[in-house]
């Protein structure tokens, strides 16, 4: 493995992690919007999350975005270019969502709710727009004058594809939150929320596969290209299928106390089939960020700069660690914070 | 208008609503923190309430703060692709540095909000003091790339391509340790006035008991000697930066003195208006041989004039205007606590409601300044994006589309505005200080911040 396919790894590895930090996120918020009362358990067990993550899941996506830039400065300036349209609808989305969730708390009456529902829907649209961006990295939405990129938004807007997606996306972000909800529930004992989650995951945990599986059906003629790279991955799909199978039925397995189900285990078991999707997609994409315009080797940035932000993220990562785990401990595990009215 | 003034715009929107909550968001932890220091110094149990509702408050200002933080991080990148594009290869360290502060500052700050209850106090304190130093670390981050365009140091160009990078020499370039102490310095005076404006404020309304003014008067006793410091200390700082702009960036010291012509003795320039057709700057007041001793410590220094550029390479002259209300602002707001003890000192009495007045409204001019200083470093810096190197029309998008994203974010922008003032004002009004004795049980598990 070379400098750039290490750095565009990583910018998989981020991604990654975000998609997973950003469904559970958003959906949460949806979820709290749903069951709006403040005193119906779904609710609590989603606001608990929200109120401590948000923040820490926020600065994810800036990380990611500011990683892509940093590693690839080159692809930077196609895609500031091509995704200034979606990009900044999705920056608008995201204004909206945070900040009408954190004054939602802050005022009280009907006021509030309407604040509630407003940030629960957008924050629904942002993760279904954020992967608009991998039909554009596709090829077919994009094309060059005087050297110079251009998307087609419209044309995107038109397409399947793009609502295969988003589809995607919406399946994702709600099956992912539900899932994370009914483990977070269940540490926190609230049996109510359990049973609600659970139920919600049972019920997207195979919308998921079935979007997943439409989404590459939809495919235009311009990125079939990926199509012999996806089979060529096929033994990680495999896997990451094989890992759903195992995450969906811990559902049923039998759980702390009698209860049906395991949904720490399921969590960490879907938690692995995305990340084994993920990758083998990743892999697939290779040598491209954007198809046929910009590789991974274009895009990259010089050694001097790597060798440097490489050890930059070292040593941030080595100090900052046990933070993140005390900051698990103390609002993941304290029973003092989960058990809290 | 083309796409590169609308980029401008709308990069320049951004950033004016986002440093009202960046600079507040390096202002306020610092208050908050000293108002915990002196909780477990003094056991007033004021100064816990105190530093409880300015945390409700910095909340509610984070809310905002991180979108808009968000956006200015993406919209750079999306408006100025060419600009990103060096910028990866020669200054990406303190934008990536700048996220493990961001990172520091976010988990720090929930975890002071939600588990303070179930802190050891120095451990509470400790949280609080991480919170304040990622949010510095992260201004002086920025500010290190912002140093960057201003003296562009650690690569060379050769045939339009980026060479001979050295990330930790761009990192710490000439102008960088004085545009950072200058931007965290300004933001704990900005963060202290603004939260002497709310004391001022608080007193202004009429009624509230005794206890109640009471504690208002502590709040503002506090910020106001907080700002004193950090308005000296801004006063003493800005001048260093003065000094290192004649020497790196000399057009744009000429433009915000308006001095047309390079000469020794050279005056110092008060307001007025410049006009680059006369050269001369009408209705200004001349203080003679200042400028050169500001700038050189010397009378008879030489301070370079706008004519040694060729006039489009000008910045623009309105950078005059926002200079001197930058240096006026920092001076009202040294005599505004200097006001305050004085008449302490001289008349022992509560303070009369023109004096209030005086110190409700230093909080506004203290971020007007931080504006004004803000719009007259990037403007000034015009017609380059990273000085001598890449010009404006160089660095930005050639898309289309940027006029109807400005409309849409300056909505935006102006709602979350009026939106923020209300919330604030709803919050503050439903939860008045006397509702606080004694202390509530802590709720814990809303998302407040």
């Amino acid at each position: 493995m070379n400098a750039s396919q290490l750095a565009i790894t990583l910018i998989w590895v981020l991604l990654y992690v975000y998609s997973v930090l950003g469904s559970i996120d958003f959906g949460a918020g949806f979820w709290a919007m749903v069951y709006g009362k403040p005193e119906s358990e779904p609710n609590r067990v989603a606001n608990l999350f929200l109120s401590p993550s948000w923040k820490v899941t926020n600065v994810f996506l800036v990380l990611l975005v500011v990683a892509l830039v940093g590693f690839f400065p080159h692809a930077a300036y196609m895609l500031g270019t091509i995704l200034l349209l979606p990009a900044g609808l999705v920056l608008i989305l995201l204004a909206i969502r945070s900040t009408f969730m954190v004054f939602a708390y802050s005022v009280s009456g009907s006021f509030a709710g309407t604040l509630r529902i407003v940030s629960g829907l957008t924050g629904l649209l942002i993760p279904a727009l954020l992967l608009s961006v991998l039909p554009i990295s596709l090829g077919g939405f994009v094309s060059m004058a005087d050297g110079y990129p251009q998307l087609h938004f419209g044309r995107l807007l038109l397409s399947g594809t793009e609502y295969a997606h988003i589809g995607f996306g919406l399946a994702t972000e709600l099956f992912l939150s539900a899932l994370f909800l009914a483990s977070y529930a269940e540490e926190s004992g609230r049996e109510g929320a359990y049973l609600f989650y659970r139920k919600a995951s049972l019920w997207l945990g195979p919308v998921t596969l079935v979007t997943a599986v439409i989404t590459t059906l939809t495919f235009v003629p311009e990125a079939s290209w990926i199509l012999p790279n996806l089979q060529r991955a096929a033994p990680y799909f495999s896997l990451s299928v094989a890992a759903f199978v195992a995450g969906y039925s811990a559902l049923w397995w039998k759980g702390r106390g009698g209860r049906t189900g395991r949904p720490k285990a399921a969590v960490l078991l879907i938690a692995l089939q995305y990340g084994l999707a993920v990758f083998a997609y990743g892999a697939a994409h290779m040598p491209y960020i954007v198809y046929p315009f910009l590789s991974v080797e274009e895009g990259f940035t010089n050694t001097a700069m790597f060798r440097q932000l490489l050890i930059g993220y070292g040593i941030c990562l080595f100090l900052l660690v046990p933070v993140f785990i005390w900051f698990w401990r103390l609002f993941f595990r304290d029973p003092a914070y989960l058990a809290k009215d | 208008m083309d796409s590169v003034v609308w980029s401008r715009a709308l990069f320049g929107t951004s950033m004016a609503f986002h440093i009202i909550f960046a600079t507040l968001g390096v202002g306020l932890p610092l208050m908050i923190l000293l108002a915990e220091l002196l909780y477990q110094k003094t056991k007033d149990p004021d100064y816990e309430r105190m530093a409880k509702r300015w945390t409700k408050a910095f909340g509610i200002l984070l809310g905002v703060g991180i979108p808009s933080g968000t956006i200015v991080g993406v919209l750079i990148s999306l408006l100025f692709p060419g600009f990103m594009e060096i910028v990866g290869q020669v200054i990406a360290l303190p934008f990536q540095i700048e996220i493990w502060a961001f990172f520091l500052e976010a988990l720090f700050m929930t975890i002071y909000v939600y588990a303070a209850g179930r802190l050891r106090p120095s451990l509470r304190i400790a949280s609080l003091a991480l919170v304040a130093f990622g949010a510095l670390m992260s201004a002086v981050l920025i500010t290190a790339a912002q140093a960057w365009m201003n003296t562009p140091t650690g690569f060379r160009m050769v045939n339009g391509q980026v060479t001979d990078v050295n990330p930790w020499k761009a990192f710490f370039n000439p102008a960088f340790p004085y545009s950072a102490s200058h931007v965290g310095i300004s933001a704990f005076l900005t963060g202290a006035f603004a939260v002497v404006s709310a004391g001022a404020y608080m007193l202004l309304k009429p009624g509230g008991s005794e206890k109640e003014r009471a504690y208002h008067a502590k709040g503002l006793r506090l910020a106001l000697a907080t700002g004193a410091i950090f308005a000296v200390l801004t006063a003493v700082n800005g001048h260093g930066v003065a000094q290192a702009l004649a020497r790196h960036n000399p057009e744009k010291l000429a433009a915000a003195e308006a001095l047309f012509e390079t000469r020794s003795h050279a005056p110092l320039t008060l307001m007025g208006i410049a006009d680059p057709d006369t050269q001369t700057v009408r209705y200004a007041i001349e203080i003679p041989g200042a400028l050169s001793f500001l700038a050189t410590n010397r009378f008879d220094g030489v301070v370079k004039g706008l004519n040694e550029v060729p006039r489009e390479d000008w910045p623009p002259l309105y950078t005059h205007t926002l200079f001197n209300g930058m240096v006026m602002i920092g001076g009202f707001l040294i005599l505004v606590p200097l006001g305050v003890w004085l008449y302490k000192r001289y008349r022992r009495k509560e303070l009369p409601r023109w004096l209030l007045y005086v110190c409700l409204l230093s909080g506004p001019l203290a971020m007007l300044g931080i504006e004004m200083g803000w719009i007259f470093s990037c403007s000034g810096r015009q017609p380059w994006t990273i000085y001598h190197v890449q010009r404006t029309s160089e660095a930005a998008t050639r898309t289309g589309n940027v006029g109807s994203l400005f409309l849409l974010f300056s909505a935006l922008y102006l709602f979350l505005f009026v939106a923020t003032g209300v919330v604030m004002y709803l919050y503050f009004r439903s939860h008045p200080v006397s509702k606080e004795w004694p202390l509530p049980v802590e709720r814990e598990g809303e998302v407040q911040s």
